[in-house]
């Protein structure tokens, strides 16, 4: 089941991601990290991510650790 | 079964966290270097001169041997890195400032030279870590704090336009000028890395990779408005291509 | 022009030759340069040395460059050196400054001319400050070695290579034009110091450990204390152990002439003539002007009325002597601002008017 891993310590809140991801996966939690950010979170509830890792590529921060696809 | 299409590269050291502002390209462009040697086997072989800047804290995060050298050194630096060790990868990292101001002499005269090493210079038309005043890349019309009512001809001078400049030069073994404003050219990126990676491995001569990456701090704007406006903007000036492949006129 | 082969052990050789050689037979393994009068001999003769050797050269495009690419190929741990003089000096502080702070064993061997600015290519002293203060930005000291004769400037060179690394620190051969030009009997000699195992900090690719970084960049100001504090006790060390000088006719002397380099000579032939003229007088020279023979010249200070520090300056290392001695003898300057050193006679006659 294709699926992305996000490192929320690392996240800078700059939602690159969420504008990157053809199905539109990736949103803005309630969570903060230690540098006082809303942390982005994967929500596939219907199985749709692609394992394109579109969304890692675009992140600046390597806060998107891991892709996985199939 | 999934299989994994990405993970963070093994060249990183462990725990490291960018500093760079949100949305910064910088973590892009020292991503794609780590794959990079990653992909190459380089990471135990590799020596990297950076100077000032943002820049210059790659140290930081690969987990690689590393010099840093005085402002606009780098390059020189590399040199005498490669002419002790020629066994060894060297490679620089810098900002435009670095590389294409205060290091001009040294980054052209080490491309006229075809030192065997390799250059990344990452592009964001403004010097970055000090607040964002005029570069040797600001563009007409482009208000720094040093520029405040815009870049003009008359009083600024023309931008340098790098990666045509190190074409120019007959030591060079490849240049190119990449795009960091979308996933599709930050494959295309990486594949330029490369390329100016492997000129050095094959003795070919100095390779060097122009990156136009967003400086969304000093641009006043979102992460997502200063890749639009490398798209928009700053591409139709400094425009994407390869200026330079000599592997390419081998074949 | 020719390049020197070293098949006869004694030669008559120009300083600036005896000083390529010594680079050469200390495994000095890169160079980089850039042409200035009165130095570039080294240049040329490291040029072709270099290559048949299978050692590194770079003509470089500046000095800048020049002394940047020293500090590269240090940092892997190798022997290396550039060359130059006075104003060409200059364009190197900050590199100077920054090699202290990396501590990477730098060679650089400067010739000196006549200044300030661009000045005249005849020998002068006038860089005494610009060594041993530096115009870097910072706290940092470098070693500084002070030949008098082309010997000297052949064993100091090898001696450089070795304090350098010795000391993970800059250090400087303090010549000039008339060392450099002028032709004396030169002994060769193997490199007589042991290997310094560089191997626990030089870069060398980060296989089986952790990448390495060498770097001068401190932003915590407690760390830069520390790092200070550790640099300035390798200092001290470095005075206490390699303060190195030469005194003649010290013991009973009422007059004591302090000289280093070329000017040194003629102060010993002044000294001879003043002995036979029933002055008591003696000479001492200092062969590293960092370290600075400061406690002999305490010492001394007890015993001599006078202390006269003779240069072809405008009156630099004098400060040293009257820091060293600290207001306990008078001490006096006769100088000339730059050219051949003055003649014994000369400097006779103003020892006689200063008394």
């Amino acid at each position: 089941m294709s699926h992305i891993v996000i490192n929320g310590d690392r996240c800078k809140a700059c939602y690159l991601c969420i504008k990157e991801c053809p199905k539109k996966l990736i949103r803005v939690s309630e969570k903060t990290n230690s540098l006082g950010n809303h942390v982005v979170e994967f929500c596939d509830e219907n199985n749709e991510c692609l394992g394109c890792a579109m969304c890692a590529t675009r992140c600046p921060d390597l806060a998107i650790t891991e892709v996985y696809r199939g | 079964m999934a299989t994994q299409v990405f993970k963070v590269p093994d060249t990183f050291r462990k725990d490291f966290k960018y500093t760079f502002c949100p949305g910064c390209d910088h973590g892009v462009a020292i991503r794609l270097v780590a794959e990079v040697l990653e992909e190459l086997g380089l990471q135990e072989n590799a020596i990297i001169a950076a100077a000032i800047g943002c820049s210059v804290t790659i140290y930081d995060f690969l987990n690689i041997d590393a010099l840093e050298a005085p402002h606009g050194r780098a390059i020189a630096e590399a040199t005498g890195i490669k002419r002790a060790r020629p066994d060894k990868f060297v490679f620089t990292y810098q900002g435009d400032g670095d590389f294409a101001s205060i290091g001009l002499a040294e980054s052209i005269h080490a491309a006229l030279r075809g030192e065997k090493i390799s250059a990344i210079c990452i592009n964001n038309t403004t010097y970055g870590m000090t607040g964002g005043q005029l570069g040797p890349t600001t563009m007409l019309g482009q208000v720094t704090t040093t520029s405040p009512t815009g870049r003009n001809v008359e009083y600024y001078g023309y931008p340098i336009k790098i990666a045509e400049h190190i074409a120019l030069c007959d030591g060079t073994a490849f240049s190119a000028r990449v795009s960091l404003d979308s996933v599709a050219n930050i494959k295309k990126a990486k594949q330029a890395i490369k390329k100016a990676f492997e000129v050095q491995l094959k003795g070919l001569g100095f390779g060097f990779v122009e990156i136009l990456s967003g400086c969304p701090t000093n641009w006043r704007m979102t992460p997502e408005q200063s890749h639009e406006h490398v798209r928009n903007e700053m591409s139709a000036i400094f425009k994407p291509g390869i200026y330079k492949d000599i592997t390419a006129e081998i074949k | 022009m020719a390049v020197e082969t070293i098949t006869n052990k004694k030669v008559l050789m120009k300083g600036n030759y005896a000083i390529a050689n010594a680079a050469v037979m200390s495994g000095c393994q890169c160079y980089f340069g850039y042409p200035i009068t009165p130095q570039s001999e080294i240049g040329e003769f490291m040029s072709g040395k270099m290559q048949e050797l299978g050692r590194g050269y770079v003509s470089a495009e500046s000095e800048l460059a020049a002394i940047n690419m020293v500090m590269g190929a240090c940092s892997t741990g190798v022997k290396a050196m550039t060359s130059s003089s006075s104003c060409a000096v200059s364009l190197m502080q900050e590199a100077l400054s920054y090699a202290c702070s990396d501590e990477l064993p730098v060679v650089l061997v400067s010739v000196m001319r006549g200044g300030p600015g661009l000045g005249n290519i005849y020998p002068s002293q006038g860089d005494y400050i610009q060594s041993t203060r530096g115009g870097g930005n910072g706290d940092y000291r470098t070693l500084v070695l002070a030949p008098s004769t082309v010997q000297e400037c052949f064993d100091l060179t090898q001696k450089a290579f070795y304090l350098a690394h010795k000391y993970k620190n800059p250090t400087i051969l303090l010549a000039d034009g008339l060392l450099g030009q002028m032709m004396e009997p030169l002994e060769f000699k193997e490199y007589p110091y042991p290997e310094v195992d560089n191997s626990s900090w030089c870069l060398t690719g980060a296989k089986g450990r952790d990448g390495r970084i060498i770097r001068s960049y401190a932003p915590l100001a407690d760390n830069q204390c520390k790092f200070l504090d550790r640099l300035f006790a390798k200092y001290k060390l470095i005075e206490e152990n390699e303060t190195e000088w030469e005194e003649q006719n010290t013991k009973d002397a009422d007059i004591l002439l302090v000289s280093f380099g070329s000017t040194a000579r003629n102060v010993r032939t002044a000294a001879k003539i003043c002995r036979e003229k029933g002055l008591k007088v003696g000479t001492l020279r200092p062969i590293t002007l960092f370290p600075f023979p400061n406690k002999r010249l305490q010492e001394l200070a007890q015993s001599v009325k006078k202390i006269i520090s003779v240069e072809v300056n405008m009156g630099q290392m004098v400060d040293d002597i009257r820091l060293a001695v600290n207001g306990k003898v008078p001490v006096e300057l006769i100088n000339k601002g730059v050219g051949t050193p003055p003649s014994p006679e000369e400097i006779v006659s103003r020892i006689e008017e200063l008394i």
